[in-house]
């Protein structure tokens, strides 16, 4: 049994830090903030203009003009904040974002990152991910450790094009956290159920300590 | 001088020409010009440009401009809510330059600012990179993009006073203010144009130094991905 897609929210919530600026991607980072720690007060960025980011809304409340950066109605809080693109992204470009949590489809034991375009099949764009990876100051990936057909998407070396270089600090997956360190890739805990020999069986990337 | 225009056809009369470049505010279907596009749709006009975060939906946002083949080339950093756009760019009719979403903005607004190039981290080692000058600053490396600048800008707010000026309302805001500044010429279209003196100078959004021919109407405003919760019993 290894972590499902709400655990391996649940685990990436426990990266957050009070008082924290943070960025959170697209599928299982968006749940990321329904398990907020007790005590720790994050605020949350939507990169289309927004510090401050709330719940969806009730039914019938929604607002076309409120959307976050998955396009998805949500609400404001307290100390919303309002901002154009251009600010938006000189937040993140300046480094005030403290940490981003994105979805992968590719990660390498170098901290190499690919989630935005598959050649020939799937040709969307990166929106703002490039500018994220580039710009914040920690980055979490959450995604699962193999694809549909079993195959590793924790690697020595991405196969697809990159988001950025260098530029992963953890990955968490259904299988568990690791670290990218020099020479590889550092185990820092096994998901419930799993086994450290299955951790390392379904891992392409090199592992070291 | 007056900026208020009758209509959207009436405020793009004379500014369309084949082959030119537009600079669309909106992010998805949020806040977008879209009474605007309807009217550059009815013009016809063809060869376009557009440097605009996203490429609307089939049927609604730019998505109609790309339906009637009136779109040459797309600069966008996401364009995945559009089969139309897929279909027309993997059978190279249509030309995408994908730009980080961040440096999309900062060059628009670089554009409209008079700044003709900036460096940035986005991009170093990626494909974006390719064919673009690196330089470093303090032992890490950035690529040099250029600023933007179109023929025209089309942007959505929510509020106007007759002299231009702008207050957006909300995640609406987006890419309207960047696009403004990066146009030669600037239409604006709002859900209401108030007296002079109606909004607050401390609280303009965009001063109406940019924006040039100005629209009232109204706006369906379509929501792309609906999302709630439940109420608690």
């Amino acid at each position: 049994m290894a972590w499902d897609r709400n655990q391996m929210a649940a685990r990436a919530a426990q990266e957050l830090q009070d008082g924290w600026y943070v960025n959170l991607g697209i599928g299982i980072p968006t749940l990321v903030s329904n398990y907020i720690p007790e005590g720790i007060s994050v605020t949350l960025q939507s990169e289309n203009g927004m510090l401050g980011m709330g719940p969806f809304p009730y039914e019938g409340e929604e607002d076309p003009d409120l959307i976050n950066a998955g396009k998805q109605t949500i609400t404001e809080l307290p100390q919303t904040a309002y901002f154009d693109s251009a600010q938006s992204f000189a937040m993140i470009r300046g480094g005030k974002i403290a940490m981003a949590i994105l979805g992968a489809m590719e990660v390498a034991e170098n901290g190499d990152l690919a989630n935005w375009m598959i050649p020939g099949k799937l040709v969307k764009g990166m929106g703002g991910a490039m500018d994220l990876v580039a710009g914040v100051g920690r980055v979490v990936v959450v995604m699962d450790h193999t694809s549909k057909h079993g195959e590793s998407k924790v690697l020595k070396s991405c196969t697809l094009p990159l988001t950025g270089k260098g530029v992963v600090d953890r990955i968490i997956t259904n299988l568990g956290v690791l670290d990218v360190v020099p020479g590889g890739l550092k185990i820092v805990e096994v998901a419930e159920g799993v086994t450290e020999a299955e951790l390392r069986a379904a891992t392409e990337a090199t592992l070291v300590g | 001088m007056k900026k208020v225009y009758p209509s959207a056809s009436a405020a793009l009369e004379g500014l369309l020409f084949d082959g030119m470049t537009i600079a669309a505010g909106g992010f998805g279907l949020c806040g977008i010009p879209e009474l605007l596009i309807a009217a550059i749709r009815e013009a016809g006009t063809k060869d376009l440009t557009i440097a605009s975060n996203n490429a609307g939906v089939d049927g609604f946002g730019l998505g109609v401009l790309l339906a009637t083949r009136q779109v040459k080339k797309m600069i966008s950093s996401y364009v995945g809510e559009n089969a139309e756009f897929m279909r027309q760019y993997l059978s190279g009719e249509l030309e995408l330059e994908f730009n980080p979403q961040g440096t999309l903005a900062e060059r628009l607004r670089a554009g409209g600012a008079g700044i003709p190039g900036f460096y940035t981290k986005t991009g170093v080692g990626t494909v974006i990179a390719e064919g673009k000058d690196v330089k470093v600053f303090n032992g890490q490396e950035y690529i040099l993009e250029t600023g933007i600048v179109t023929d025209i800008s089309i942007v959505k707010a929510w509020k106007a006073d007759p002299s231009g000026n702008l207050v957006f309302r909300k995640t609406a805001r987006n890419f309207n203010p960047p696009a403004a500044t990066a146009g030669r010429v600037c239409i604006a279209e709002v859900e209401e144009i108030v007296p002079l003196g109606a909004l607050d100078p401390d609280h303009i959004h965009l001063p109406g130094i940019y924006v040039h021919r100005l629209i009232q109407g109204t706006h369906e405003k379509r929501i792309e991905q609906r999302t709630v919760r439940k109420r608690e019993a």
